[in-house]
């Protein structure tokens, strides 16, 4: 029989999520994939209050999932602006293609 | 039944983000994406979150994800290139793939022992739980954080000014 999930359980689900955002952002070249591993990091962040608020049985940490996905959206629509205009001026969306400080 | 759900979601999570982030496609990173949103969704229900849970499936996989697929499908760039040339050797050579390796790893380490410092706590059961539905969840939305609120309105405005003067085509 499977064991039972503890508050432990959920939180080492959202660290190996978060671990596995992290290594994307760090081993991948392509911008629109970094912006993909950001919100995997953000999530497993959101697995983290909702199961703190099961824990300590209140809806606060709710309520910041809720935030934190309001703050994903904004930076999913400027982040993928800039990729869009990024992509613009070198069409390419390797991060290597924009070391320069000024073009 | 609650056990053999929770291990059933997390598979399909831990396995679909990392298949998000080992593709070389973004769009099957951006598909991909959305099941481990949905098992998480899941996840939200099993925690009695359903409120979460709803907004997980809409926001994210809804709006959020479906701007992703705008963005991949309109620059059509299917692959990551390869690295070339001086840029290739300062950042994205093996060297440095391999310190992006180590620190993760690192990170790895670091989390599991923070995390071996907890006892495994078992979760409340749902039946003493305060009632986590929309009502509670909207009444302190609009009273004990009614400034955050607002101040997010505020912050949609100004991405979406950021965003539509960022992509803008620049008159030639």
């Amino acid at each position: 029989m499977l064991p039972e999930p503890t508050f432990n359980s959920y939180l080492m689900l959202s660290a190996v999520l978060f671990s596995i955002g992290t290594a994307g952002v760090f081993l991948r070249r392509n911008l629109i994939t970094i912006l993909l591993s950001v919100e995997v990091m953000l999530n497993a962040v959101n697995l983290t209050f909702v199961a703190a608020d099961r824990y300590y049985g209140s809806v606060d940490g709710q309520i910041v999932v809720f935030f934190v996905m309001t703050v994903a959206a904004a930076e999913a629509a400027v982040g993928l602006a800039i990729i869009i205009s990024l992509f613009r001026h070198r069409e390419s969306l390797s991060p290597d293609a924009f070391t320069s400080l000024k073009w | 039944m609650d056990a053999l759900y929770f291990w059933i979601l997390a598979t399909i999570t831990v396995v679909a983000s990392v298949l998000v982030v080992g593709q070389r496609n973004p769009m099957h990173s951006v598909v991909l994406l959305i099941v481990s949103f949905c098992a998480l969704s899941g996840l939200y229900v099993l925690l009695g979150a359903q409120f979460v849970a709803a907004i997980q499936i809409i926001i994210y996989a809804g709006a959020i994800m479906v701007l992703f697929l705008f963005v991949v499908m309109l620059l059509n760039v299917p692959t990551e290139d390869p690295p070339t040339g001086y840029h290739a050797r300062l950042f994205g050579g093996a060297g440095p793939r391999r310190v992006g390796a180590v620190l993760s790893l690192l990170f790895v380490v670091q989390l599991a022992w923070a995390l071996r410092q907890i006892q495994g706590a078992p979760l409340p059961s749902r039946a003493v739980q305060p009632s986590s539905d929309v009502e509670t969840i909207g009444l302190k939305l609009f009273t004990d954080y009614a400034f955050a609120f607002e101040a997010t309105s505020v912050l949609i405005l100004v991405a979406m000014v950021g965003a539509i003067v960022l992509a803008k085509k620049e008159k030639a």
